[in-house]
Formats: structure tokens, sequence, C-alpha cells
């Protein structure tokens, strides 16, 4: 006999009732219960359909938002070129650029509004890119892919630069040589793995990644790798077990 | 509600006998105690016996009232648990990533909500013997049949936004931990010819391959021995390794939260309604339509017939002998029903070993052209190495130990070979699973089969069944519910190959 009511099992602590799109905290985080309104949330979720669907629909509804604003400027491409349409690219996800043989940077303002002079140095490639904070994805690359010339990203904090994004990356292996992915909440080792192709880095910055489990021991193999980058943010020792216990062995040995 | 009742009863009488100690057997057959040599003083340990009993038997009450409600699972029936349901639209059989992968893209697709009820059956919960979760869990597109780059190409799409696809509400996110390290394939002069035509192919299709001269993979490589090497091709994107067991379960949860049937017990048997034609030579064709598929609970001689429309076969390994139980293969000399599904198991090592000095970070999914393969585990030094014998060496595929003496023998030397690092590394450990090998020409076989109007057949892979097994899932839920391939032509992987003779080889089995 087949039971009749699906029983789905109360997940560990979560900051959002939203599917799968929760904080990827590190392994030993302990499980901290739900506030009131999303265990009454999930008790309607679970109990009944439609608002079920409601939030099904509300957390596509958040994809498709995030995937609209990673979308390929094909218009943009076609008017003004690859390089136009770049920078209108990343205007939009509120990031900022500087051009090669500019010294200022091109950012929108507080309100988000940008001027459209840049249309005008449409021969000019991108230099130095600040995607910090922005919503940039695996599929934005497409707009950038024109950009040869990049020697600087930054992705400070980007919640949807995970391993596969690291692994598109190789598109600028001739050209980039600093790059920061600082608070990346999920880039783990297996897209680390993929800069090696990244040849003239020089600058990478990999402080708290909470998905890397030893930090030390990936700077040391990517110091391997990378013989010219320097890595910031990350000491040898971090990852490792407490070393209260050598000082311990080392204590005893010498009674 | 009776044995609620009984059970309240008996607890009357329980309670009476612990305060009647003595008359207590003369009584027991009248529900009233008779008033005879009654026992003033209960004592304490009366007293607490009856609050005990008194609240469990009002637990074992409450439980009962439970039961009783609706949204539990009792019958009056005493019947087995885990039977599988007596009817099922789609009966999937084998619970490999295969089968949940199919699982999942039926329940995505149908239209309406329960639109077709799905059963998945798999005789073995822990998976022991499964290829699924015994597989090294590489991905490549690295192939020289374009139909299997697109599949691999799809798969991996897939798997990049695995979260939107299989992210249940409330549940932990599905994490493949994948490295994109890419494959690096080496060929010697006999084979660069086909490599290049492979790299072409494969760009076509959309995969990033870079092709490598002996001096530029020395660069990029240094401790590669590039000798004997005139080619290699070095893959960028999409490519490199999960964990294959994240993959089945987070299938397996999706499908399950879609409502997907599951059941535990090995197919033992179709019950088949059987309708005979003559062609115009003048020969009989049986056609077949499966009526009843046979599960025999597991430890037990208990069979239930689940009645069906559609039976999917994708049994792995063992989908040759399910495929048998139907009648495949058994049939007049020279016609289409003596022709097999030619898929058996084929046993493959796979040896962990440490090497203190060995590659890094970077070191891909390295496959040389003598057949050895070698991936980086971890971080701290291991490796995962392979190879598969030649022909007339195959081990015999009727359990899984190791066969230590292969490494030493045949492996090692090519390895140490290639990889001069590998001449002092340590074998810590190994495990063999099944390739579902396909004997006649090594790739998938997808589709229905001729002559049993509704068996699916999705198995056959040869080891690259697990990159492939979102794709083929959604190919083969389209085949089902929409008729025909709709995102992905895959009629090139029909059985009817098999029938004709026409094999459609892969020249790149690993």
């Amino acid at each position: 006999m087949v039971p009749t009511m699906r029983m789905w099992p109360v997940g560990l602590g979560w900051t959002c009732l939203s599917i799968a799109r929760r904080s990827w905290s590190s392994v030993s985080s302990p499980p901290s219960p739900l506030p009131l309104r999303s265990r009454m949330l999930l008790f309607l979720v679970q109990h009944f359909h439609d608002i079920e669907a409601i939030v099904s629909w509300s957390s596509w509804l958040g994809n498709w938002t995030r995937q609209r604003k990673n979308v390929y400027y094909s218009y943009a491409q076609k008017q003004f070129g690859s390089n136009v349409a770049a920078a209108f690219y990343i205007l939009n996800l509120k990031g900022g650029f500087r051009l090669a043989g500019q010294s200022d940077w091109v950012r929108p303002n507080a309100k988000g509004k940008f001027s459209l002079d840049f249309i005008n140095f449409s021969d000019l490639s991108i230099e130095e890119v600040d995607a910090s904070g922005t919503v940039i994805n695996y599929m934005g690359l497409n707009n950038l892919v024109s950009q040869q010339k990049l020697r600087c990203l930054s992705l400070r904090g980007c919640p949807e630069v995970d391993d596969w994004f690291l692994s598109r990356l190789h598109i600028f292996k001739d050209s980039l040589e600093e790059l920061d992915l600082s608070g990346c909440s999920r880039v783990s080792v297996g897209g680390l793995s993929a800069l090696h192709h990244l040849r003239k880095l020089r600058k990478l910055d990999l402080s708290s990644l909470p998905r890397v489990q030893n930090p030390g021991l990936v700077r040391i193999l990517l110091e391997e790798v990378l013989p010219h980058c320097h890595i910031m943010g990350v000491e040898y020792q971090e990852g490792l077990q407490s070393s209260g216990a050598e000082t311990d062995i080392k204590a005893t040995s010498g009674l | 509600m009776w044995k609620t009742w009984t059970g309240l009863a008996g607890a009357v009488q329980r309670v009476r006998a612990s305060l009647h100690p003595i008359p207590y057997r003369l009584a027991s057959t009248f529900l009233c105690a008779p008033h005879s040599a009654r026992c003033f003083s209960t004592g304490r340990a009366a007293c607490k016996d009856f609050i005990q009993e008194l609240e469990q038997q009002l637990k074992a009450f409450r439980h009962k009232a439970l039961t009783a409600m609706p949204g539990s699972d009792w019958s009056p029936q005493n019947t087995t648990a885990g039977l599988p349901p007596e009817r099922a639209d789609i009966v999937i059989v084998g619970g490999g990533v295969v089968g949940w992968s199919i699982a999942y893209w039926l329940k995505r697709k149908e239209r309406v909500r329960d639109g077709v009820r799905v059963l998945v059956v798999e005789k073995d919960p822990t998976y022991s013997q499964a290829s699924t979760v015994l597989s090294v869990g590489g991905i490549r597109q690295q192939f020289s049949l374009p139909e299997n780059i697109h599949l691999s190409l799809a798969s991996a799409d897939f798997m990049r936004n695995i979260n939107e696809h299989l992210g249940v509400l409330n549940e932990d996110p599905v994490d493949l931990q994948f490295t994109h390290s890419g494959y690096l394939f080496l060929a010697s002069e006999k084979g660069a010819a086909v490599m290049e035509e492979n790299y072409r192919t494969q760009r076509d299709a959309g995969a990033k391959v870079l092709l490598l001269s002996p001096t530029q993979l020395k660069e990029k490589f240094p401790w590669i021995n590039t000798e004997g090497v005139k080619l290699a091709s070095y893959g960028l994107e999409n490519e490199g390794w999960f964990d294959p067991w994240s993959l089945l379960n987070a299938f397996r949860r999706k499908a399950l939260s879609m409502g997907v049937y599951q059941c535990v017990g090995e197919v033992t048997g179709f019950r088949y309604s059987s309708h005979s034609m003559s062609t115009t030579d003048g020969d009989m064709v049986a056609f077949k339509r499966i009526k009843y598929v046979n599960v025999r609970m597991p430890n037990s001689l208990e069979v239930q017939p689940v009645e069906c429309a559609i039976v999917v076969n994708a049994a792995g390994a063992q989908s040759g002998k399910v495929a048998q139980l139907a009648g495949i293969g058994s049939g007049p000399e020279d016609s289409l029903a003596s022709v097999p599904v030619p898929v058996e198991p084929r046993k493959r090592y796979v040896y962990v070993l440490n090497c203190p000095d060995g590659p890094g970070l970077d070191t891909p999914f390295l496959i040389d052209y003598s057949g050895v393969y070698c991936r980086r585990e971890g971080l701290g030094g291991n490796y995962i190495a392979g190879l598969s014998p030649e022909e007339n060496e195959e081990p015999d595929s009727g359990d899984l130990e190791v066969n230590y003496g292969f490494f030493q023998e045949n492996l090692w030397p090519l390895l140490a070979r290639r990889l001069p690092a590998f001449e002092c590394c340590k074998v810590t450990s190994a495990w063999a699973g099944y390739y579902d090998y396909n004997t006649f020409d090594q790739n998938g076989i997808l589709g229905l089969h001729p002559l049993v109007n509704n068996m699916y057949i999705a198995t056959g892979f040869s080891g690259h069944g697990l990159q492939q097994s979102p794709a083929v899932g959604r190919a083969l839920a389209e085949l089902i519910l929409d008729g025909g391939f709709r995102t992905l032509d895959l009629s090139a992987l029909g059985f009817e190959r098999i029938f004709y003779k026409e094999p459609v080889l892969e020249r790149n089995i690993v």
C-alpha cells in the first residue's frame, strides 16, 4: 500500500525559504531553528498545493530576473560593436569599467543611471572591470568574450560566480593579470583548479571563500601551478587542524 | 477500531488483575471479575503497574487512532510492506542514474499533475554492484560521434544549472563536487589523423577543445613524458569529473518529491500478449505487448504483477537478461526476433594510487593512446588509474573481486612510462565495477524495440552512461511522451542498427 501523503523532511537551518537558493554555509555549521515566519510558511507549503506553487513561482521569477540581467546584448553588438556592448552590459549590472588608454572609471551613479558617452569610444576595448557585488554569471561572459585585453577583473562578493564561471575564464588566458575572488560563496577547489590556464596572472585574491575547506593547501598547490602569481588573502596555516596538539607533543617530549 | 476496544477491554482486565491477583485466573473468561477474596491493600507495586500499563494502553490507543485517520497506510489486509502499486503507467526497470533521470524527466514533462504514474524498480537499494556509483565519474565531449558530443554537452549544461532543475524546497542544494580539469587525450602517429578529424567534429558540435603539439604539451604539463606522442587533444570547458552518488541522489530525491513511486524488488518476468502477422514473403512475425511486469520482493518468493502501459529497460549491465525475459533474442534464425539486446556486464578495475611527487592541481584526466587513464583525486597526492583490457583478456565478470596482478603487469609499466613520477607510487586501494558493455558497437541503444511494442531500451553506454544520463533521460521522456525526439535527434542510436548490422562506432572509447 503506498502512502497517500508525501512527507518532506525538514532540512537544516537556512536563511530564506526558496528552492535551493540557500546560502552555501561551510560543512560544520550547526543546524539553527527556523524563525517563526519561515516555519509557518513551511507548514503551509507542505500542506497546500497552491502555496507550494506560489513559492516555486517566486523562486522561478528570481531565477528569470537574474538571467535577464545576463542576457546577450545582441542589438548593441550589431549597432555599436562588441566593445560598446560589453561596456553597456557591465553598466547595466551596476558594475564599473575602465577603457584601455583612459584613466577614469565609468560607473553608474547611486540611482543606477549612467551616461552614454562610452558609445563614442567604440574602438577602445575594456582593460579593467569591477563587477563586485553584481549578479554576473556564466552566461553573462558571452558579452565579455571579445574583450581580449582585459587586465583586471574584480568579482568581490558576487553571489552568482561559481566553478563553471571560473572554468570559462580561460578566454582571458593571454591578458588577465589581476583577479579578485574574495567573498564568492560558490567558488570551490573544483573551479580554482581551472585557473591554471591564466598564465599571465600576477595577483589573485582568495580571501573568505567559505566553500574552500583547506585554503592554505589550495594556496600552496596554486602557487606550484602559477609560479609568478601572488596569492593574497590566505595564510598557509589556514584550514589546518589546531596547532595546539603540536605544542603538547613538544611539552611531553621535553620531560 | 474494534481492535482498540478489545485492547481497552484487555487493559480493564489487566487493571482488575493487578487489583485482584488471586481470582484472576478464575475470572479470565468473563469480562467482570467475581467478588471473592478481595485484597484490600493494593501496595505500591500494583499501583505503579496500573499507572504504567494505563499510560502504555493510552499510547497504543493514540497510535491506533492515528492509523485510523486518513493519510496513514494502514489497511485491514495484512499486506507485505514495500509492494509496488498494482497498476502503473510506466515501469522503469533499473534504479541507476539513467533510470532515475528518465523518471525525473517523465515527471517534468507531464502536462497535468499526476499525469503519468511512474514506478522505478531497483533490486539492490545499497547499489553495491551498480555501475553508477562505482564509476570514476568523468564527463567529456571528446567523442567521434556527433550524437555523443551533443549528449555530453547537454548533460554538462544540465549539471551547470543543476539546482534550478533538481533543487527541492527546503533541502540542501545539490553539490556535485565538479572538478573542471578537462580531459587530455594523447595520440601516437597512428591515431593523429583520427584525432584531427575528431577535433573538427567536436568543434563543429560546439565542444571547446584544443589541439596541442608535443612541445606545447611539454610546456604546459612538464611532468608528462611526451615520447611517442604525436598530437594531444585538451578539453577546455565542460569537462572534468564529479561525484556520481550526488547526481544519483539528486535525481532520486527530486523524482520522489515529484511523485515517482519506488519499489525495491527484482523483475523476474513479463506477461505479454502476442500478435502474429505475416510479411509479404510469408514469414510470421510476432509482435508482443507487455501487460504485466512481475516484480519479486527481496528475500521472498512473493511476486507482485504490476500492470503497466510502458516498460523502460534501464537495467545497465543486466539489461541483456531483462530483455531476454521479454523474449527478445529467442526466435527463429535470421529473424528480427532472434537478435538479442547485445549488452553484457564487463568488469573493469580502478586503482587508487598515492604518489607524493605526482602532478599538481592542474592535472587533467589523462588518457594515453595505450588505453591507460589517470586522474587526480582530492588534494593529498592521490590518483585514480585504470586500463581497459584487451578483448581476449577480459576478466571474468562473475564477481567484483580486484586483481592486483593486473595493475602490476599491465597498468603500471604503461603509467610509469607516460608519467615518470609514478615509478614510485603505492596502491592504497582498488575497486571493480561493471560496464554495461554494448558488444556490438560500444554506443548506447536508445529507443523502442521494433518487436516488443511497449519496451523502450536505454542502455549499452559502455562506460559513458553516467556522463550522458541527464540528456538521455530527456531524450527518452520526449520519445515516450512526445512520440519522437525533440531537442536532440538520436535516431542513429536506435535498436534497428543492431538488426541491420550497421555499427555506429565510437572511436574514442576508454
